[in-house]
């Protein structure tokens, strides 16, 4: 199956230009870094403490890195002319804003879950939680992404949205938040990772919609 | 008027806060015309630019486009770190066209800073790529912004140059412009 051209052409161009962000790209990889290598000298370097809040400060860091990049999003399509262009493509703009959000998550999201071995060591998760944990952040990175997409599609107009960005998009993070750590201490084969891999499937779902309805009101 | 029309406006009006901008505008244009939009600054040419382009939804009124258009805006839709070749390369993906990207750099006379990242050209150049969209395929409509800012005389000469021929093949023009028009006017909205 090939994908067809426009969305292909949406999805290269976003991953240009997320490329091109030059050090906007390692932003919320040194933030997620530095949450975490921080947390064991805030509160001391008890095993069994960090043991305890490791993967909750990992799932925090994560929600709050992924919010980082999300400003320029859409902003940088509507003040250069492009989303005016995307919007005319006829009835994909839902499609074309989903494509540009997982070509930032490529990015900028995926790096976050491929760091989290080793950060989870620094606190002290215990090695056989490694994958369901890798695979937990995973998911949960997505649908923070998708979630994020639409509050940015949202506040595209606005001018230093960040701030909307995050109020509009952390109430969508508490599902995956509370599904993700309680899937970290069921495993893989727990009820809680079926949990959590639906509402990164609803995100799927309804945020392209809602990115592109938010779109076409911001090109209005 | 045996042609339908190739865009039709029917009693558009729009709204800017509690102040009419205009109301009940109607144009049709046919394949050969170029129609022109006049208007003070401010007075919604590329308002009713936009909602001919279906970009915004008019307050009053409908538009009809019986066939797919061009569209050049105020903002050329060039990416920061995107070369002419590459948004020309783009586009034509998209828009899946056969034709040949350096072809239209040559046109355009954007051969030389082809390589060039778009931040770094000059604003007539970063316009001339964002002409070079109306070649990457034959459409009949364009509906062109201010088209004429920021070129400069040789590059007011090729853009006349490709209305013309654009013309003479059948398609329609509508473009918002202050100041005399280097092309031939064959109808004009006044705001």
């Amino acid at each position: 199956m090939t994908l067809p051209s426009p969305l292909l052409s949406a999805f290269r161009q976003a991953l240009s230009e997320a490329w091109a962000g030059g050090a906007g790209v390692l932003l919320p990889f040194g933030f997620f870094a530095g949450t975490a290598v921080l947390v064991p000298f805030t509160m001391g370097s008890d095993p069994d403490l960090l043991a305890k809040i490791g993967p909750g400060v990992l799932w925090l860091a994560l929600a709050l890195a992924s919010l980082v990049t999300l400003e320029r999003v859409f902003q940088a399509d509507l003040q250069d002319g492009a989303l005016d262009l995307w919007v005319q493509e006829d009835g994909s703009i839902s499609q074309i804003a989903a494509v540009k959000t997982l070509a930032h998550w490529l990015i900028s999201g995926l790096p976050l879950v491929l760091l989290t071995p080793l950060l989870g060591m620094m606190l002290q998760v215990p090695a056989t939680q490694t994958v369901p944990a890798m695979v937990a952040y995973a998911l949960g990175g997505l649908t923070f992404f998708l979630w994020g997409g639409v509050a940015a599609a949202l506040s595209a107009s606005v001018a230093r949205g960040g701030l909307l960005i995050a109020l509009i998009a952390l109430p969508f993070y508490l599902p995956t938040v509370i599904f993700g750590t309680l899937a970290l201490d069921e495993g893989l084969g727990g009820t809680s990772i079926l949990f959590l891999a639906a509402s990164t499937l609803f995100a799927l779902g309804v945020a392209p919609a809602a990115m592109g309805a938010a779109l076409r009101l911001a090109a209005d | 008027m045996s042609d339908p029309a190739l865009i039709e406006g029917r009693g558009l009006g729009a709204v800017r806060g509690e102040r009419v901008l205009f109301q009940d505008v109607s144009l049709a244009v046919q394949g050969g015309d170029g129609m022109v939009l006049r208007g003070a600054n401010g007075s919604g040419k590329t308002t009713l630019l936009r909602q001919l382009a279906g970009l915004s939804e008019p307050q009053a009124g409908t538009v009809q486009r019986t066939t797919n258009h061009h569209w050049i805006g105020h903002s050329n839709g060039l990416k920061p770190h995107e070369t002419p070749r590459s948004h020309l390369a783009n586009w034509a993906r998209v828009w899946g066209s056969e034709i040949e990207v350096e072809d239209v750099l040559l046109q355009m006379q954007m051969h030389r800073p082809a390589d060039v990242p778009c931040r770094l050209i000059s604003a007539g150049q970063k316009r001339r790529t964002g002409l070079g969209r109306l070649l990457l395929v034959p459409r009949d409509i364009w509906l062109l912004d201010e088209p004429f800012n920021a070129l400069d005389a040789d590059g007011q000469a090729l853009l006349a140059g490709m209305i013309a021929t654009h013309r003479a093949g059948g398609g329609a023009v509508i473009a918002a412009l202050h100041g005399t028009a280097p092309i031939e006017v064959s109808d004009e909205v006044v705001l």
